[in-house]
This record gives C-alpha cells, structure tokens and sequence, in this order.
C-alpha cells in the first residue's frame, strides 16, 4: 500500500539526508569532497557495536559513543591531512584524493580487525513493539529512527540559520578569507565542523546498522556513492538540498523496490542522477555561485 | 641461460603482462589527467571492454584483433556518448559524477546475467592474450600519446588544464578536447581490459568496480604526471609492491589508500618528476 | 569594425550595462574608460563570449557574435588580454605563445602521428614567429623561461604576445600597463603604436589617463554601466559628465591628466 511505503521510506530517507547532511556541510564549509565520509558512517556503526557487545552498554549510550568516536575520526582527518593540504593552498582536487585514500584505508582496517561477515547488533538491544496509527503499522525501531533524524536535522537547522555560530558557518561558507579578516576562527571552525559532521555520519551508520540488521566493513561504500548521487541532486554545499534530495532518494529506492524489484534499487539513485545533469548540470537547487577563495 | 628464463616466464608471465596492462591503465587515465580532469570512470571502461570482449570471443568466435578493436570501440562509444553531458561539469562535480557513472556499470553488469553472468562474471574466456599483444599495444599506445603530446593537440591540453577560459579564448575548442581525451582514455582502458580478460580466463564485476578506479588513480598519482614514464613508473610500483613484499597481499588495498594519503601530502608531482629529478642528479 | 548596440547586461538584480553602444572603427586605438566597477570588464567578456548579453546585439566585421563560443570567437580575428593575468604558468614563454597560433597549425593526422616534415616544418614555423613576436615586447631573451618566473609587467607583455600569435583582425586589451612602472608604460605605449602600424586594430581598457589620452584615438566613458561620452580625447577632457564622474577619486593625476584645473 503506498502510504505505508511512503512511510518506510521515511526511515531510510532520514538517513540518507543525515549522511548527506554530514557531507554537505564539509562540501560548504570546508570546500572539500570528503570521500572517507563512508568510512566514518562504517566507523560509527561499528563503534556502537562494539560499546554494545564489549562494554554492554545501552543503546543510547553507545549510539552517543558513535557519534563521539566518528567525530573524532573525522576531526583528525581534518587536522592531520586536509590540513596541511589547506597551507599549500592545494588545487581542490588534492584533497579529495586524499580522503579517496583514507576511506579505503579505514575499510580495510576494519576489514582486518572486524573481518569480513557480517555482523549484527544483538536483537534484544532493539526497540521492540510495532504501533498502529492512521492505518499504518510503524516499528519501534522506524520511529526512533525517523525520530532521530528529524531532532537532529531540526538541530542542525537552527543552529546554522538562527545562531552566531551558524552565521560564522554560512560566512565561511561564501569566502574564507572574508571570514578570517571578520575575525572569525576560520580553523577552529573547520575543526567542529569536520567533528560534527563525521559525527552525524556516525549515527547515520548505526542507524543503518540497526535498520537493515548487518554491519560489515564496505558498508560505507554503497552509501557513500549513493550520497555523492544525493548531494549532487541537491546541489552541492545546499544544506537543504541534501535533505531533500536524500528524502527523496529513500523514497525513490522504496518505491523501486516495491513496484519494480529489489535488483536495481541501488541503480535508482544514480540513474536519477545522470537524467537530472543532463538537465541541470548544477542538480536541483545549486546555484550558479562559486565559492570565492 | 634459457632455462632460467623459461622457469622465470613459468612463474611470472602473467606478472609480467599485468604490468603492461597496468601501464595501459595508467596511462588511459593520464590522457584525461592532462588536461585537468579527474575522471575516474576508467575501471568502468575497463569493465566494459573486457566483457563486450569476452562475449564476443565466446559467444560469437570473433578472431582476437577483431575482438581487440571491439573491447577499445565499445568503452569508447560510451564515453562518447555520457562525455557530452558530463564533461560541462567541473573538477570535482566530474569526478564524482564519474564515480557515481562506475557504479551504474557495475550494477549494470550484475543484472545483465543471462549475458553477463552477473555476479558470478564470466568463466573460461579462451587465453588468447600473447606477449606481444600486450608489448605491441603498449608501444603503440605510448608512441601515439608521446606525438600527441608533442604537437599541438598536447599543448591545448596543457593549456586546458591550467587555464579553461584563457585557452578556448586561444581558439582552442575546450570541449571538443575533453571530449577527445574522455574518448581515447576509455578507448585505452578498454583495450586493458580486452588484454587482461583473454589472459586470466575469468572475470567478474567486483574487479572493475571503485577499487580498481582507486588502484588505477593510485599508479598515476604515485608515478606522476610529468611525462608518460610517470603512470608507467606508477604501475610498476603498485603492481610489484605485493609480490615483493608477500605479507602486503591482504592489505593491498589499504596500501593503495595509504600511497595516495602520503603521495598527497607529501609528493603531490608524483615519484616520476624530471625536473626534481634532475636536481638531485645535478647535485651528485 | 566592432560595433555594440544597445547592450544590456545584469546579475541578479543588478544591471550592469544598461543600453550600451559604441563603435571600433578599423586600424584604430580605441579606449574605455571610467571608475571601478562601471563594467568595462563585462563589456569585454560579452565581446568573447564569456558572457550573453540580454539584449542588444555585437557585431564584428558585419558578423554576429552573441552567442557563438569564445573559441569561435577568437577565430573569427578577436583577442584579448585578461585584467587579472592568465599565462600558462607551468609554460615556458615560447609555448605560451605557440598554443596562441594553435587554430593556425593545421598538420594531418598522419603527419603529426608520423612525425612527417610537413609537421615538422609547421612546428619549426610556428616556433619562429612565436619568437618574432615575442620580440615585438622585447621578451626574447627569456624564450625558455616558466611564465611563472616572470615579472609583473613581462607576464602582461606576454599575454600580449599570445595574443597576437592568434592572427587577430582586433585586439581587446584589459589594463594593459596596469602594474607597469613609468618606464615600461612608456615603452609599452610605443610597441602598442607599431602593433596598430602593422594593422591591428586596438580596442583598450585602461585606468592610466596620460596612457590613455596619449595613445587612443577615440574614447568611450562607461559609468554605473552607462556610456555617458564618447569622441576624441580632446572632447572627452573637457566633458563635464566626465569630470565629475572622476572627481571624488583621490587619484590627482587622474584630474589633472583630464584637464580639471586644480
């Protein structure tokens, strides 16, 4: 029926935006694609999972410790390479290798401490009971996640709309050197914004994790190509494009699965892609500014 | 004499091979490097000359220079054909745009199965690889690509690459250009694919996915692209590196991503750079 | 040669050309001039396709140029210099100005793959005139140089020279002596006379007014994206728009070079 596809589609699309928020926001602040942002989402994933099994602690607590644990990956990221790129003023294209480099590094570091199969959060840990509501059935477990994401989304909003710190953001974001010469902590801010967005990557990789029931060291991967499809369709460095487009895109891939078949879900994202460049090579809400250095 | 080749070759031709077939990858994405783009869509190319290829040779007992020129047509009439509408997109907009473009193809490739074999690839393509298959295309590749650079065709690449606007305000045609370098790099890895298809009897969909585009970038940045040696130089190393050093296997692919991080940071002109070259050699 | 009519252009909101017409005639050195931000730069990147103008139309030589490709551009005979320079820096000079002749070199395919004499031959010609012309702005010695170990004001004499090397009917420079010291100007002034000699025709923009008012025989005046004067340099110097779309500037060798007594 599709409104309860509709509905199961909020739950994967929360977590696609979260992802693809996460990377947006380093895109806009930073100015760097930041392709190791699949390996953060997996580092969360297995963080949690490991608070779970080796320190038995509850689900948001460990959830948390994700959140912490990416976000300090992704802050060093910053720190130890996309750093020192910045001093040499390097050519946009370097970083971005570099942090090709560095998530396939990290997936193969899990790969060689986790090993390869499959894992899963233990299923008592899960919210149980199942709702019924307007005709719909929705789990515990959708809930907490569409939940979850909207607090998060709603926080992240704000925060960049309405606060002082948001407006530092957005100014950083439309010229750097601007923004040092207003007196703003333009690296200080790289670092949070770098913490904060590998933070939400986490939670997002355990929000999958909890939701498709399996963790495995490439899992970053399908849903960073589908992020860079995403933030493409939203146009790049739109923090509001990225949540639309990655709404739309859970919804995309339900619906295919529904009516068309499980096999080419995850073809949907990238065959959205190329039909909306080769109408608008800046996606569906960029805007023709460049960024100015 | 001869019997210690033989034993080396017995052990080690496909070795050998694969570093020619390497080179050529490296190579194919060193073409669009030159003139400023990154577009790491070459795996896929790979991906579909070897199997337009293999099918061909399997299915429809092409004879093998037929099937050569089929496995660089075909990757090139894609190229074509997704170059237009792609390659208005800049810089990283381009790369990941080519990214996403891999991904299309493999998952093209593991729901085409009654022609492709889907996930379980392709068994038994008949080893028609030779040596000197391999050493011909790859001389001839490098003697093309060494007169382009050579003429006015690589100095608009160069010039494309450092500056879009000041070149097409030159009278160069910056997209026809791209186009060209797009075209010829799929051609190239096709051609790699083509050759390293009839050499391992097998292959499957994961091997032209996002790790072998990381591994092909990976051999040009090492290598670097000051010149055509560069990407060979590159190909080399990589492909070497987990032979000699037998424990580094597993983690082949962590010291892909390890070799790109350092190179970036601290190497970015590549291994292979005549001018720092010849500044420590001057000193010596 | 070159003619404007009624050239509108914005961005966003803002209407940076507003109805802008004016004339090149041929074999001469034209000017524009006016205070920063009056859109001269704009008037330039819609002559080269950079830009489309929203209305009005450019014609060169009786051609319509709105929206042709620069490249196409540059081959019908228009090139230009760049107010914030862009050499190929990782270029020596002598390429630099060879990648100017590329629409020029036209070896087949055969000879270039084969290293044919014809190629060869193309190749030694285009080096040659690459240094004649690189002559002409006195860059000669430094032929093998990096663009990038140049000086300011070489790296502006050579985007003349590439410029050139493209066989242009019309030349469009942007500020060319921008960053020169006097002696240099000077110089540059006198080679900018040979160049119009020799039958290019010059259409400049410049902010240094003895430059300007010695070299040009016609002068248009943008402000706010208007043409408010155009005529000879004599009419300009005393028109009062003019003059008070310059007075304000700090700049005293502008007022006084316009004529404005102190």
């Amino acid at each position: 029926m599709l409104a309860q596809q509709l509905f199961n589609a909020l739950s994967l699309g929360g977590v696609y935006a979260l992802f693809a928020l996460g990377f947006t926001l380093v895109f806009g602040v930073l100015g760097v694609v930041n392709l190791s942002h699949g390996a953060v989402f997996m580092v969360g994933a297995y963080a949690a999972l490991t608070a779970v099994n080796l320190l038995h602690w509850p689900l948001w607590l460990s959830l948390a410790f994700a959140a912490g644990v990416s976000g300090l990956v992704g802050l060093l990221v910053d720190v130890l390479v996309l750093r020192p790129l910045r001093a040499r003023n390097a050519p946009h294209l370097i970083p971005m290798i570099a942090t090709i480099g560095l998530g396939i590094a990290l997936n193969s570091l899990a790969q060689g401490l986790f090993g390869a199969e499959n894992r899963r959060f233990p299923p008592e840990l899960l919210p149980q009971g199942t709702l019924h509501f307007a005709g719909l059935d929705a789990t515990a477990l959708e809930l907490g996640i569409i939940l979850l994401s909207l607090v998060l989304m709603t926080v992240l909003l704000l925060t960049l709309g309405k606060t002082q710190l948001g407006r530092a953001l957005r100014a950083i974001a439309e010229s750097p050197k601007a923004a040092l010469l207003l007196g703003i902590n333009v690296e200080g801010l790289f670092m949070l914004t770098s913490f904060a967005a590998a933070a939400l990557g986490g939670v997002a990789g355990v929000l999958i994790g909890l939701y498709s029931n399996a963790l495995f060291p490439l899992m970053g991967q399908p849903v960073l190509h589908k992020g860079i499809a995403v933030i493409i369709l939203g146009g790049m460095g739109d923090i509001r494009g990225a949540m639309l487009a990655g709404l739309f895109l859970g919804f995309a891939e339900v619906l295919s699965v529904a009516y068309i078949g499980s096999t080419m879900r995850d073809a949907v994202g990238f065959g959205l892609l190329f039909a909306v460049l080769l109408m608008r090579p800046k996606g569906l809400f960029g805007s023709t500014q460049e960024r100015k250095v | 004499m001869l019997e210690a080749f033989d034993t080396f070759w017995s052990i080690y031709s496909n070795l050998v091979l694969t570093l020619g077939t390497s080179s050529l990858l490296a190579l194919s994405i060193y073409l669009t490097l030159s003139c400023g783009m990154l577009a790491m869509a070459n795996a896929a190319f790979m991906g579909i000359g070897a199997y337009t290829s293999a099918l061909l040779t399997m299915q429809a007992g092409w004879p093998y220079p037929a099937v050569l020129l089929a496995g660089a047509a075909a990757p090139a009439a894609v190229a074509y054909l997704i170059g237009k509408p792609t390659l208005r997109l800049s810089g990283v907009y381009l790369a990941m745009a080519t990214l996403a473009f891999g991904e299309v193809v493999r998952i093209a490739i593991l729901n085409t199965e009654a022609w492709t074999g889907g996930a379980l690839g392709l068994n038994g393509i008949p080893a028609e690889t030779q040596p000197w298959h391999v050493a011909l295309v790859l001389l001839l590749v490098v003697a093309v690509l060494e007169r382009l650079r050579r003429s006015r065709t690589g100095r608009a690449f160069e010039a494309i690459k450092e500056d879009e606007t000041a070149a097409g305000l030159m009278g160069i045609d910056v997209a026809a250009h791209k186009l060209a370098a797009f075209v010829m790099g799929a051609a190239i890895a096709g051609l790699a694919g083509t050759l390293n298809a009839h050499l391992t009897f097998f292959i499957g969909p994961n091997e032209f996915g996002f790790d072998r585009g990381v591994e092909i970038l990976t051999m040009t940045i090492l290598g670097g692209i000051q010149g055509l040696m560069g990407p060979v130089v590159g190909a080399f190393i990589v492909t070497l590196l987990p032979e000699v050093l037998r424990g580094l296997q597993d983690w082949r692919l962590m010291a892909n991503g390890v070799i790109l991080v350092l190179m970036v940071l601290f190497l970015p002109r590549g291994l292979w750079d005549p001018a720092r070259l010849r500044r420590l050699l001057g000193r010596s | 040669m070159l003619e404007l009519q009624s050239i509108s252009r914005q961005f966003g909101g803002l209407k940076v050309l507003h109805d802008v017409s004016l004339q090149v005639p041929q074999g001469s050195i034209f000017g524009l001039i006016g205070p920063n931000g009056a859109g001269k730069t704009t008037v330039f990147n819609l002559i080269t396709g950079l830009l489309a103008p929203h209305s009005g139309s450019i014609h060169f030589g009786g051609q319509s140029l709105v929206g042709l490709p620069p490249h196409r551009i540059t081959q019908a005979g228009i090139a230009r210099t760049f107010q914030n320079i862009r050499v190929f820096k990782e270029m020596s000079l002598l390429d630099n100005v060879v990648v100017g002749m590329h629409r020029h070199m036209n070896a087949s395919w055969p000879a270039t793959l084969l290293a044919l004499p014809s190629f060869r031959e193309g190749e030694r010609r285009a080096r040659e005139r690459a240094r004649e012309l690189l002559g002409w702005v006195k860059l000669d010695h430094k032929v093998d140089d990096l663009a990038d170990k140049l000086s300011y004001g070489e790296q502006r004499k050579l985007e003349l020279a590439r410029a050139l090397a493209t066989e242009p009917k019309l030349l469009l420079l942007d500020e060319p002596v921008a960053g020169m010291n006097s002696a240099e100007k000077t110089e540059l002034m006198a080679e900018i006379v040979n160049i119009r000699n020799r039958g290019y025709t010059i259409f400049m923009i410049e902010h240094d007014m003895r430059f300007v008012m010695g070299l040009c025989d016609q002068i248009a005046v943008l402000n706010f994206g208007r043409i408010i004067a155009q005529g000879v340099p004599d009419q300009i110097r005393n028109d009062p728009q003019v003059i008070e779309a310059y007075l304000g500037r700090d700049d005293d060798e502008t007022t006084a070079a316009a004529g404005v007594p102190a």
